[in-house]
């Protein structure tokens, strides 16, 4: 019995070394003196210094923020609607709706991304940054209904009972009520549309037009092109910011702590 | 499952569902439909679509399947049955090395370690699958760590091509697909009412029949939800075989971004974009009819 938990255990290491060593690397040459990349030569931070000096890079930095932001507000205010409508009411089209919002998620993005260039040029709407918006609103407004609506699974409703006994307006008590409580999900939601939304490079290298470059873009043709310590920095930077904006979107999304442990 | 009391239906929800509806509609359901319907269409001169003077004959003439039927050719053939293997052995190997690690993670190890280990698998699950592929491009390529280190060990004299091959890109599906493996496994395993472990132990089960005859049995539901999440992605698959597989590894999901970014025969891509879809929601609509008579569904 023991044997078997200490072999489990050790699996269970390496199977974390195996994800997290890659990664590792890839941020430890990141610092690495020579571009020559396999050999280490000692500590800097000359590509980084590089990198903000890059006008392309900042560019493309700066496209990824707009997209991001733009995208997380649309698909949060979307999908927490979306997660109120089935948390709270039976209505027509429930059941449907439910698939309706699985399928972003499930159709592989190559396809998401063919179909939505194809319909663009159809309907006469050149690619811009506003393309790309609409592409990951598109698919985020899934994550957030999901995350949202798990959320208010655990609602008590009495306190907004009380809030309309005691006289509030149906307006008053989803803001003084219904969303301080579910704010957590909301949040942690929207945490996670702008990760996603950062991260994405399938969809967008379909739907971004000129000058839309975003980030991972940007990441893959440098890469493309040829592996260089730079193209380590800036993906240790966008792997830091996800990093942080996943572990406080779990934060949110965990259960207060119970009063008795079972 | 289903929603709160209160009961009936309410016109109150109309409002709150009908942006999601409007954008989903637009923006999603209906450039799937354009899609559908162009991979009927042929190619025009610059890349655009021909138009079609008589719909009739075009129809009757049978040449709006022309892409359908030349997805058939062997060479095709070829590349779907490669994205197919790939994906089922992506989707296995995922499976043998994540149910010991959601196993330990849910059960044997300390509860207060739990949430730190799960921390580490929810990470790589949400980051960069761009990145993460990246770096093992970073390690295997020719000058890449995997070659210094085979050399200075002295397994060999010059640096072996590591990449651009049916195994690299095996690594990389592996690497990027074992977080949504381990995460739904965990999550059955962690529903697992541990009463019944002891109770098959304490009537003289090995152990190895309580795992094969109870544990197994109990999170079911967990492996075929890890099967749909890692198969799918696998199967459309674009980026890990591009950086990884270079020309050689084409699987169906380059195809499709080869005939819209580089070939520029719009029908076709749509024609392959298609069957990928029909495969993906095959598979789902056999999973919906497990989960539904198993009436337990880890997926979502």
């Amino acid at each position: 019995m023991r044997r078997r938990g200490a072999l489990l255990r050790l699996h269970t290491a390496l199977v974390f070394a195996f994800l997290y060593a890659p990664i590792a690397i890839l941020v430890l040459f990141s610092f690495n003196e020579t571009s020559q990349t396999a050999v280490w030569r000692g500590f800097t931070f000359e590509w980084y210094r590089k990198l903000l000096s890059d006008e392309i890079i900042l560019g493309t930095v700066r496209n990824s923020l707009i997209v991001g932001a733009a995208a997380t507000v649309i698909a949060t205010v979307l999908g927490t609607l979306a997660a109120l409508a089935m948390g709270r009411y039976r209505f027509r089209g429930e059941g449907l709706t439910r698939n309706l919002l699985y399928l972003p998620i499930i159709i592989p993005e190559i396809v998401v991304g063919a179909a939505l260039v194809t319909f663009f040029g159809v309907a006469g709407l050149r690619l811009s940054l506003v393309t790309v918006v609409i592409a990951h609103v598109v698919f985020s407004i899934s994550y957030v209904a999901i995350v949202v609506r798990a959320r208010l699974s655990g609602f008590d409703r009495s306190l907004e009972e009380a809030a309309l006994d005691l006289g509030a307006r149906p307006v008053q008590t989803f803001f003084r009520v219904t969303l301080p409580l579910i704010l957590p999900g909301v949040v942690a939601g929207a945490l996670l549309v702008f990760t996603i939304s950062i991260d994405d490079y399938v969809i967008t290298s379909f739907v971004a037009g000129v000058g839309a470059t975003t980030l991972p873009l940007q990441i893959y043709s440098m890469l493309k092109v040829g592996v260089t310590p730079e193209v380590n920095a800036v993906s240790t930077l966008l792997l830091a910011t996800t990093v942080v904006l996943i572990l406080f979107a779990q934060r949110l999304q965990q259960p207060p702590p119970e009063r008795s442990e079972g | 499952m289903s929603a709160d009391a209160g009961g009936g239906r309410s016109r109150a929800a109309y409002p709150l569902i009908l942006p999601t509806w409007a954008v989903l509609g637009v923006f999603f359901l209906l450039p799937l439909c354009v899609l559908f319907v162009i991979s009927f269409a042929q190619r025009g001169t610059y890349g655009g679509l021909k138009p079609i003077e008589d719909l009739g004959a075009y129809v009757l003439s049978g040449k709006f399947l022309s892409h359908y039927a030349r997805s058939l050719h062997p060479i095709y053939l070829q590349i779907f049955w490669r994205s197919i293997w790939m994906a089922v052995v992506t989707t296995i190997v995922c499976l043998l090395v994540s149910y010991p690690v959601a196993y330990y993670v849910a059960i044997v190890a300390p509860p207060r370690r739990r949430n730190l280990l799960l921390g580490l698998v929810v990470i790589p699950f949400w980051t960069s699958f761009l990145i993460r592929t990246y770096a093992w491009m970073f390690i295997l390529r020719t000058e890449g760590l995997a070659n210094r280190l085979l050399m200075a060990a002295g397994l060999t004299s010059h640096p072996l091509e590591l990449l651009y091959n049916d195994f690299s890109v095996l690594i990389g599906l592996v690497y990027g697909e074992l977080p949504f493996m381990i995460l739904p496994l965990y999550a059955s395993l962690e529903k697992l009412d541990r009463s019944l472990l002891e109770a098959s132990a304490d009537l003289g089960a090995p152990a190895r029949e309580t795992f094969r005859r109870v544990t197994i049995p109990m999170t079911a539901p967990g492996i075929a939800a890890g099967i749909v999440l890692v198969f799918v992605p696998s199967l459309g698959q674009f980026i890990v075989s591009d950086l990884l597989g270079g020309a050689k590894t084409i699987l169906a999901g380059n195809l499709v971004q080869n005939q819209f970014a580089v070939a520029r025969n719009k029908p076709f891509g749509s024609a392959v974009a298609f069957e990928l879809t029909a495969a993906v929601l095959l598979l789902l609509l056999g999973y919906a009819a497990y989960t539904r008579r198993r009436g337990e569904d880890v997926l979502l």
